[in-house]
């Protein structure tokens, strides 16, 4: 056998299935990927395996019932989720939310963050072959969940922002074992940056792997650290500032070259930041209501309903028919961990409503996984993938 | 507040009429965000321009999407939402379609479409003309019709199992033990209109479920 007949490079050429079963697909995730060797010539995923018709759903509930389901798109920030919808729910009732119920939102957005970059960086460690960073990682996850639980009840379904504010205040335990975590947490940040940033085989398998340019960005619809890895200093916690992020002291960090190892870095130097956020929300954090005080929003304390015949009415009123949203559409977003997660709500002036458009950033993110896989090998494919941080409850929704 | 953001759009809207002209059929201003809507005809160069243009540079198309209005003729809306991060500014873009209407896929300006497009054909049945591969994303291979259109019924036609007899997946319709509850809790509740939350300008028939008082009235 001496030079290569066309025949012979026609058989380098194959169609492999990749999931919907496989540790590294990150949930369910089927890839037909066509390969010549074991170089990646196309990728079609194919999505919708954990397709639940959460918009659909969400037609047919009151606008309180449907918050819920925002903890099931991604499951592992939920409370981010939560609180694009009751931004836009807010927004089209002109429901102010109290100071002290935005400072416990962003403290627990911070805190989503925090569990969505640990969960990221160590599962794209184990895809390219690092295992201790998982075990480390996810003993101080453990500790967030439990600050979850603590708050609202629930380690995943929070249902913890509702429109109007937060579903209950915070005891002051909590918040000085929210305090006591900030420190130790950075402690084993360092840690597990002592793991991965300076091996070599880490560097290895994500330096240079799956770069995004800024002009991908835009065109590729990638918000969150996908633009940032590129150097776009785009956050919408600072350039469309809500709640109270704009008197907060934080910085934005920024890749240089787009490729998933600048990614990586980012997240971690973000978690800094948000336990920076934290911090300063503790400190700041006023006394106060909770939720807004108008009650044809949000349902009376239980103590109320005892003495008060309109607190009871109200309570029967808000947890049967609901409320009633004006007429119209907004859409509002936040800065969750993934990137720009939006929710699009058209109201017909009904309890329900009309439309609801979920805009996950996920969902663009997977679409670009074809082309910025290209021409890249078979191993990088889990990298890249990885690094794009998807969670099939936001893709498939 | 919505009236400073209102105010705030002003440049924008007056640029946009002064170079878009007749391809722009209404724009407005609702809790703060700008709506364009254009007919499906002219939505390439609305977008192309939208993109290019230097006070624009709506650069980046966020979120493409349907929904379903099926008393109206052209029964679907399709929406599509832009960001610039240059200027920081958002615009909203809608037109009308009907079942049969091939609306020009926005794939050729940004790649991001392809999939949001593919949902839409997915959810809705919106056509799209020009789309390089107009398929099914979301729901089962096989699946059969659209089910974010609002005469889709919630529990769907089909419910899957595995069948032990024939040792394979197999689909049947769906036959629920229970009658799916959809309660009907709208009330001629005067909450609404007490929380200020409707312009006393309205009929008062407006809110879904009023005319149920007079109904009642009438019966008894």
């Amino acid at each position: 056998m001496s030079a290569q007949s066309p025949q012979d490079t026609q058989d380098r050429k194959f169609t492999i299935n990749f999931g919907p079963q496989h540790p590294a697909a990150h949930g369910v995730l089927r890839l037909v990927m066509d390969l010549d060797g074991e170089r990646v010539e196309r990728i079609d995923p194919h999505i919708g395996l954990l397709h639940r018709g959460t918009e659909k759903l969400i037609e047919h509930k009151t606008y309180l019932q449907s918050l819920p389901y925002f903890d099931r798109l991604d499951y592992v920030s939920p409370m981010n989720q939560e609180h694009a919808y009751a931004l836009a729910v807010e927004r089209m009732m002109d429901v102010a939310v109290p100071a002290r119920g935005q400072y416990i939102r962003v403290l627990y957005c911070e805190i989503g963050r925090i569990l969505n970059h640990i969960m990221n960086i160590c599962t794209q460690a184990l895809d390219v072959g690092a295992l201790t960073p998982i075990t480390w990682g996810f003993e101080e996850r453990e500790k967030l969940m439990i600050f979850y639980e603590r708050a609202c009840g629930a380690r995943l379904h929070a249902a913890y922002f509702r429109p109007g504010g937060v579903h209950q205040d915070l005891p002051q335990d909590l918040l000085n074992d929210i305090e006591a975590f900030c420190d130790p947490f950075l402690k084993v940040l360092d840690d597990i940056e002592g793991l991965l940033t300076d091996s070599r085989i880490f560097k290895q398998r994500n330096v240079d792997i799956g770069i995004v340019t800024p002009e991908d960005v835009q065109n590729w619809g990638m918000s969150g650290v996908m633009a940032r890895g590129s150097g776009l200093a785009w956050d919408l916690r600072r350039s469309q500032p809500y709640e109270v992020y704009s008197d907060l002291q934080f910085d934005i960090p920024l890749g240089k070259n787009g490729d998933c190892y600048d990614r990586y870095l980012c997240r971690v130097e973000e978690m800094r930041q948000s336990i920076r956020i934290m911090k300063q929300c503790l400190a700041n954090m006023p006394s106060g209501p909770v939720s807004s005080q108008d009650g044809k929003v949000v349902p009376p304390k239980r103590g109320e309903m005892k003495q008060s015949m309109e607190a009871l009415i109200h309570h029967f009123k808000l947890y049967t028919e609901g409320y009633h949203v004006p007429a119209g559409e907004v859409y509002s977003a936040v800065e969750a961990p993934k990137g720009e997660f939006g929710v699009y709500l058209i109201s017909d002036g009904s309890n329900k409503p009309y439309r609801c458009k979920i805009r996950a950033p996920g969902f663009a993110h997977l679409h670009a996984l074809d082309y910025l896989s290209r021409d890249h090998m078979l191993a990088d494919v889990s990298a890249i993938l990885g690094s794009l941080d998807i969670v099939f409850g936001e893709v498939d929704r | 507040m919505s009236k400073q953001q209102t105010l705030a759009h002003l440049p924008l809207i007056a640029h946009l009429q002064a170079e878009l002209g007749d391809k722009l059929a209404n724009h407005y201003v609702r809790f703060g965000e700008l709506t364009l809507e254009v007919n499906p005809g002219h939505i390439e160069a609305v977008l192309k321009f939208l993109r290019d243009d230097s006070d624009c540079a709506f650069t980046q198309l966020i979120d493409l999407c349907g929904a379903d209005y099926p008393e109206r003729p052209l029964r679907f809306d399709v929406v599509y939402h832009l960001l610039s991060m240059t200027q920081n500014q958002r615009i909203r873009v809608k037109l009308q379609a009907g079942e049969e209407t091939q609306v020009p896929s926005a794939t050729e300006l940004f790649d991001v479409a392809d999939w949001f497009e593919r949902e839409a054909f997915d959810m809705y049945g919106i056509l799209f003309s020009g789309h390089p591969d107009l398929r099914r994303l979301l729901t089962d291979y096989g699946f059969e019709g659209h089910p974010l259109r609002k005469d889709f019924p919630l529990s769907g036609h089909v419910e899957v199992r595995y069948d032990d007899d024939a040792k394979k997946v197999i689909q049947e319709p769906v036959s629920l033990v229970q009658e799916f509850r959809d309660f009907d809790f709208e009330s001629p509740w005067e909450g609404a209109r007490a929380a200020n939350l409707i312009p006393d300008s309205l009929p008062p028939d407006n809110l879904p479920g009023d005319e149920k008082a007079s109904q009642q009235e009438q019966e008894g």
